[in-house]
């Protein structure tokens, strides 16, 4: 089919939200409480009901302030888990909202589990339990209840751009292959964050047995580097501390069942060896650094110890995790584990990039504008905003609204100089393949990304140890792939979405290795391990690390921007 | 990564616009033989494993099945959906059943 042949279906609404998940559903609710005249409009890569990082579910709010906490106390506790480098105002303008978003799900159904007294069950200082199986159908609900339009299987590929402004987005409909130009006034962009640029924990026939979704390919941050929208922190990659093989969550083990972690040896090593930086409640990046350096040194495999349990705290956790990562309670009973005779295996998993535990991201302001007039970020696309977990990207996405409807107030809708130009980049993989037939496959290229990044980008084989000599050679890898984009071939539109996917996770990881090569220190150990810059220094980089692609040249130009203290303390304190 | 369709079940949702699986799958892997009009998974080691095609299937006819290098022969957790709860039965290797009943919504 030649490209004329493909129809266009042009959308005009107020506010373009792309990315239906966890920050774009409740942005949408706001967005339409805030103003019900508005047309509010979804473009959703998967079906809102069951896309994004809660499909399979939730078993906890992570970001809660608990009684006797504080959006004060709360920004404390965030910048000593960030090893003392964060955005105190963007922290706090979500932490202040925290409570709210989650009160207001409450309403729309999400079970919260409550103690004797009615309140809600803490599970830890900032932690509530849930049984969120059904937690991504309930605020998609909300969402079209708001009268929300929603179009479900679009994949968003580039910003439409008029005079520097943002006024809409391209995509294509991997169902019905149209050409979709979606003109707004303002746009909120929430595709989450990025999974898939390094080699994965598991080969083959379970290499998507990651714990972020795999579906999460870099979209939205693809999207601003392609336009020229200033970035933050992507040096401060994700590196999760998770079960063995199929890669659930820790917390449940740790903050729900008083689970610590030990070595092959049967030591305590957080106990012991991380006493002065909190033992087991040390900032997030160390407790998956301290077991990969056992493992490391010759102490592994390590565990969380759960032979603690009672038969019927095993219940209960495999309860826990079948509202989350069901997987897990299948591959127990498949490999014969009980957690109460046996410790569960722990491993970090290859790297990702996202703002929702770390901080990768827009640079954006407290109002969640980014560097770009007429766009707002919000959810694991946004940046300098880490531990925000779910409630802190439903925080983030009533912002981003509030904000968003504000603008469209003044302004016209445009249409954009590239709505044309987008059409032909989006379909070529699809008439490659039609007209030459051979080329390079969209999982042959992210194969290779994967490679290059976990030999030379600090992945989970080298233990994410990284100096400047491999990560010039991941460079040099990058740009040469970047001009093999145009052999990508794409025999359906399925695969016109893993051929986009991959661009988009090249963009992103040429992104990232500039970060990692800029930060001349070890700020978090394991996201971010030098061997040539072993040690943390506050004296020259007590600061945020940012770039942006010069979108005449396609260089990406480096700059760093001042780290504010705002709530006063130890910086390296949680109290 | 992987689910299992069973054939003798899978009616393909005839009655239906979009077969739930196909309309869910978060990862656009589920689709509609058009020989037998039943469905199928397009790229196995895509799955993530979310079970929310097993979840959603209203013939029961989807099943889980974690890749061999991961897991054992035969496993299963086979979930049950009711309005406002979720039934969970699972089975190890040696055959003993475990079942979880848990509240999916507040109505």
């Amino acid at each position: 089919m030649a490209t004329k042949e493909i129809k266009t279906e042009i959308i005009e609404t107020d506010i373009l939200i792309i990315g239906g998940g966890t920050a774009g559903c409740l942005a949408a609710v706001e967005a339409k409480e805030k103003n019900p005249d508005l047309k509010v409009t979804i473009l959703e890569k998967a079906h809102i009901d069951r896309s994004g990082c809660l499909a399979a579910g939730m078993n906890a709010i992570n970001a809660y302030l608990n009684p006797g906490e504080t959006p004060e106390s709360f920004v404390k506790h965030v910048r000593a888990d960030a090893l003392g480098l964060i955005r105190e105002d963007v922290v706090l303008a979500s932490a202040k909202e925290l409570n709210n978003v989650v009160q207001k799900v409450e309403k729309w159904g999400l079970p919260i589990m409550k103690d004797k007294n009615g309140q809600y069950a803490p599970r830890g200082r900032w932690n509530i339990k849930i049984n969120g199986e059904s937690l991504k159908p309930i605020i998609a609900e909300a969402a079209k209840k708001a009268g929300a339009e929603v179009y479900n299987r679009v994949i968003v590929t580039n910003f439409l751009i008029n005079n520097n402004r943002i006024v809409g987005a391209t995509g294509f409909g991997v169902r019905d292959g149209k050409y979709y130009i979606a003109r707004a006034k303002a746009v909120i962009v929430a595709t989450g964050g990025a999974a898939g640029i390094y080699k994965p924990n598991n080969p083959g026939s379970a290499h998507h047995k990651m714990w972020y979704p795999p579906f999460n390919t870099g979209a939205g941050y693809a999207m601003g580097i392609r336009a020229g929208a200033e970035m933050t922190s992507f040096e401060m990659r994700f590196i999760a501390l998770r079960t063995k093989d199929v890669i659930s969550p820790t917390g449940t083990l740790a903050l729900g069942f008083g689970a610590p972690q030990v070595n092959a040896k049967g030591e305590q090593f957080m106990k012991t060896k991380y006493k002065h930086l909190g033992g087991e409640g040390a900032p997030t990046p160390i407790r998956v650094y301290a077991p990969t350096k056992e493992v490391k040194e010759g102490r592994g495999p390590c565990y969380m110890d759960t032979r603690h349990l009672t038969p019927e705290q095993v219940k209960d956790l495999k309860a826990s995790f079948l509202d989350m990562y069901p997987g897990i309670v299948l591959y127990w009973a498949a490999n014969g584990i009980d957690p109460s005779k046996e410790p569960v295996e722990i491993c970090g998993t290859e790297p990702y990039i996202m703002g929702g535990h770390c901080q990768a991201g827009y640079w954006i302001d407290p109002d969640r504008s980014t560097t770009l007039e007429g766009l707002y970020a919000a959810g694991d696309v946004a940046g300098g905003n880490p531990y925000k977990f779910v409630s802190g990207c439903w925080a983030e996405g009533v912002i981003a609204a509030r904000s968003a409807v504000d603008y469209v107030a003044g302004v016209e809708r445009l249409n954009a100089e590239n709505e044309e130009s987008e059409k032909e980049r989006i379909f070529a993989p699809l008439h490659r393949y039609k007209e030459v037939k051979e080329g390079v496959t969209p999982s042959e290229m992210e194969e290779r990304l994967q490679k290059v990044m976990d030999e030379y980008a600090g992945g989970v084989t080298v233990f994410y140890e990284m100096n400047d000599e491999r990560l010039e050679v991941a460079l040099k890898h990058l740009k040469r792939m970047k001009t093999q984009a145009q052999y990508l071939i794409a025999e359906n539109l399925h695969d016109l979405m893993l051929a986009h996917e991959v661009i988009d996770r090249i963009d992103v990881a040429e992104v990232l290795v500039n970060h990692l090569l800029y930060r001349k220190e070890t700020r978090w150990p394991g996201y971010q391990t030098r061997l040539d810059y072993t040690e943390r220094d506050d004296f020259n980089w007590l600061k945020f690390v940012n770039s942006k692609k010069n979108t005449e040249t396609g260089e990406i130009e480096m700059m760093e921007r001042p780290y504010t203290q705002i709530i006063p303390g130890d910086r390296y304190l949680p109290r | 990564m992987s689910v299992i369709v069973d054939l003798k079940k899978c009616n393909g949702c005839k009655n239906k616009e979009t077969p739930l699986c196909v309309k869910n799958c978060p990862g656009d892997l589920m689709a509609i033989d058009p020989e037998n009009q039943k469905a199928y998974i397009c790229k196995e080691e895509d799955c993530w494993d979310c079970m929310v095609c097993v979840k959603l299937c209203p013939c029961s006819a989807i099943a889980t099945k974690l890749p061999y290098q991961l897991a054992l022969y035969k496993a299963t957790l086979v979930p049950k959906v009711y309005e406002d709860k979720i039934k969970w039965t699972c089975t190890d290797i040696d055959g003993n059943k475990e079942e979880f009943e848990i509240k999916t919504l507040e109505i």
